[in-house]
């Protein structure tokens, strides 16, 4: 029993100091704050817009496409509604989407990917064959396909978004799954007889952190851009709904008139995403030691084993 | 060598079986009926009836699977439930203005981006390498739909009235009779390309520039022209063409958005068309077409890196 007490424990108390010491390093970063002073205004403007939004974002408030005035500082929008409140209103679905749809890739992607890594054999090829076919779809065809069959619905745009993120996870927590196992601590703790899911949960998860977080930035940033993508193309949240990509579609008609409705959601847009970035690629730095893959934007599926994520994790030095 | 192209190809070909069959089960067995869609919510049970005869809606998937497939290689898609035509007709001009933007892209975004990477590798941690590296990383976030209004902004409205901001072509003419309304859609995809490309030819001509080979023959004094387009730059394609291939597979999707927002009429403003109007067939062919492109050029990128790479090349 002793013996267990001494083995089992270290792992998980090693890599919680690990996530929180590539967390403050990235912080220190000067990439790491200037992603992050770029982030957090949008996601105040997103979450706290609502509450301060002078007007109900439905409401018509003037003539269409009106310039700016003290009574609707951005001006009004093609049907006459106030620009200012729709932005306001319009980040928190896409930032909640975003962030939900990440969340459950990398859950997703990471049990898989752990498993496969860690049973090997019959099974590992069976994941990792469909997730192969899974990856050899044009990503946002899949998701357009999806919305197009069951409609615009938004958990249907968050699954389908998860659905292209946790193959490509999966793959980068295999390939760091199987680099674990061969660890001392991890044959230990089968020599001990412990239950398989909680040598997964407490041995391998804790070690493949670092290449998971990087893929965590990665993904964050693909979710937003693509799902401010499907809502541009109007396969998100439906009219009248005030919503950041749909802003710029339904409003690019009367940019001559009011410029506002379109600029400010593609400039809020854009800062997020550059901040997004930003911050993952000084995530990567400091938990890898090396730069971030990249991979081809918003609609990429393509970062994969052969140029993208797993390229990096693979070359992760032992130590 | 050869074995290892031919299983490769093979491969692909599973894979794009296994799409068909996806494609076909998402549309065919998910729920949402293609006929009410089409005829309305208050079409009669006879009209219904009716359509759903004509398009094979109520045979067992298995049937209508295998009648679409054998129609489809045939050359026979089917006809568009949203207009009536062959979707072959509607989709077959589409294809070609696509592989024009994709071409042009192609030629602009590659040398772009190779040049860029090498000229940041040989000037590496000076400004011009920070410059760009910092650049690229924040273009590589943006999506294409953000680029594409930006640019409309500052070329086609606001700013500058130099651009046309919709790529209007006349039906029956060829995009190349108004080569003003390529600029705008590949200068957006273009930014998409770049950013990528650009960093894996970065790092791979870093490390090549870094090893040992290199070295002695600076050494030696070769002229630093012929080291860095002979030695070097050959030895750093490896990777890039990988790249390149992966970006331009990605592309399959980019189309999409970037096609949309111009107007561009290519496959992709076709997909999201259909889409919007449940155009059951005209989805099924040019997904399975995207997918296709998709298999082909991973498969292309694979072979290219066998016969770029020595070692794998006298394998067998």
């Amino acid at each position: 029993m002793t013996a267990q007490r001494e083995t089992a424990p270290p792992a998980p108390r090693r890599s919680r100091a690990l996530w929180l010491d590539v967390l403050a390093r990235t912080c220190r970063s000067r990439r790491g704050q200037v992603g992050l002073a770029l982030v957090i205004p949008i996601m105040l403007i997103a979450l706290l817009g609502p509450f301060v939004a002078p007007k109900s974002p439905t409401a018509f408030v003037g003539l269409p496409y009106a310039g700016p005035s003290s009574e609707a500082w951005l001006g009004t929008d093609g049907i006459g509604r106030d620009v200012l409140s729709r932005v306001l209103w319009g980040g928190r679905e896409i930032l909640a989407l975003a962030v939900l749809a990440t969340v459950i890739g990398i859950v997703v992607g990471t049990a898989l990917g752990t498993t496969a890594g860690y049973v090997k054999g019959a099974l590992d090829e069976a994941i990792m064959r469909t997730l192969d076919v899974a990856l050899a779809f044009p990503q946002i065809i899949l998701a357009l396909l999806l919305v197009s069959i069951i409609g615009p619905e938004l958990w249907l745009v968050c699954l389908a978004v998860a659905a292209i993120h946790a193959p490509q996870v999966a793959r980068v927590a295999r390939a760091a799954t199987l680099r674990t196992v061969e660890q001392d601590h991890v044959k230990y703790a089968e020599a001990f007889g412990i239950p398989r899911r909680r040598v997964i949960l407490g041995e391998v998860v804790p070690n493949i952190i670092s290449p998971v977080m990087v893929e965590t930035g990665l993904r964050l940033t693909y979710s937003i851009a693509i799902i401010a993508s499907l809502s541009f193309l109007g396969f998100g949240l439906q009219p009248p709904s005030a919503d950041w990509g749909l802003m710029v579609n339904e409003n690019r008609i009367g940019i001559q008139q009011n410029p506002w409705p379109v600029v400010t959601p593609i400039v809020l847009i854009a800062i997020l995403t550059v901040g997004v970035n930003m911050f993952s690629d000084a995530v990567a730095r400091s938990a890898l030691g090396i730069e971030a893959p990249i991979a081809p934007p918003s609609m990429s599926g393509s970062d994969d084993a052969l140029g993208g994520a797993e390229h990096v994790a693979t070359e992760v030095p032992a130590s | 060598m050869l074995r290892t192209i031919v299983r490769r190809l093979l491969l692909g070909l599973l894979t794009l079986f296994l799409v068909s069959v996806v494609v076909f089960a998402a549309t065919q067995l998910l729920p949402g009926d293609a006929a009410r869609a089409v005829l309305g919510r208050d079409a009669t049970p006879d009209r219904l009836a009716a359509f759903r005869r004509e398009f094979h809606l109520n045979e067992s998937w298995l049937q209508q699977y295998w009648s679409w497939l054998s129609n489809l290689l045939t050359g026979n898609p089917g006809t568009s439930i949203a207009n009536g035509l062959p979707v072959w007709s509607g989709v077959e001009p589409r294809i070609v203005n696509s592989l024009y933007l994709l071409i042009v892209v192609a030629l602009v975004g590659i040398p772009l981006s190779i040049a860029l990477g090498v000229w940041a590798a040989l000037r590496r941690d000076r400004l011009f390498d920070h410059a760009t590296s910092t650049i690229t990383l924040a273009a590589a976030a943006l999506p294409e739909f953000v680029v594409a209004i930006a640019l409309i902004i500052l070329f086609a409205t606001i700013v500058l009235q130099v651009l046309p901001p919709v790529s209007l072509v006349a039906p029956g003419t060829s995009v190349w009779s108004h080569p003003t309304v390529l600029v705008l859609p590949v200068a957006t995809l273009t930014i998409a390309v770049v950013p990528y490309i650009y960093r894996m030819c970065r790092g791979a001509m870093i490390e090549v520039l870094e090893s040992e080979y290199i070295e002695m023959a600076r050494l030696k004094g070769t002229p630093r022209r012929v080291l860095l387009l002979r030695h070097a730059l050959p030895n750093a394609l490896a990777p890039t063409v990988q790249a390149i291939a992966l970006t331009f597979a990605y592309l399959a999707g980019g189309v999409v958005v970037v096609e949309y927002i111009f107007g561009y009429p290519g496959i992709g403003q076709g997909l999201v068309n259909a889409v919007s109007a449940r155009d059951l067939p005209t989805i099924q062919l040019i997904v399975l077409i995207l997918a296709a492109f998709y298999v082909l050029v991973n498969i292309i990128a694979d072979v290219v890196v066998i016969l770029v790479t020595p070692k794998l090349r006298t394998s067998s």
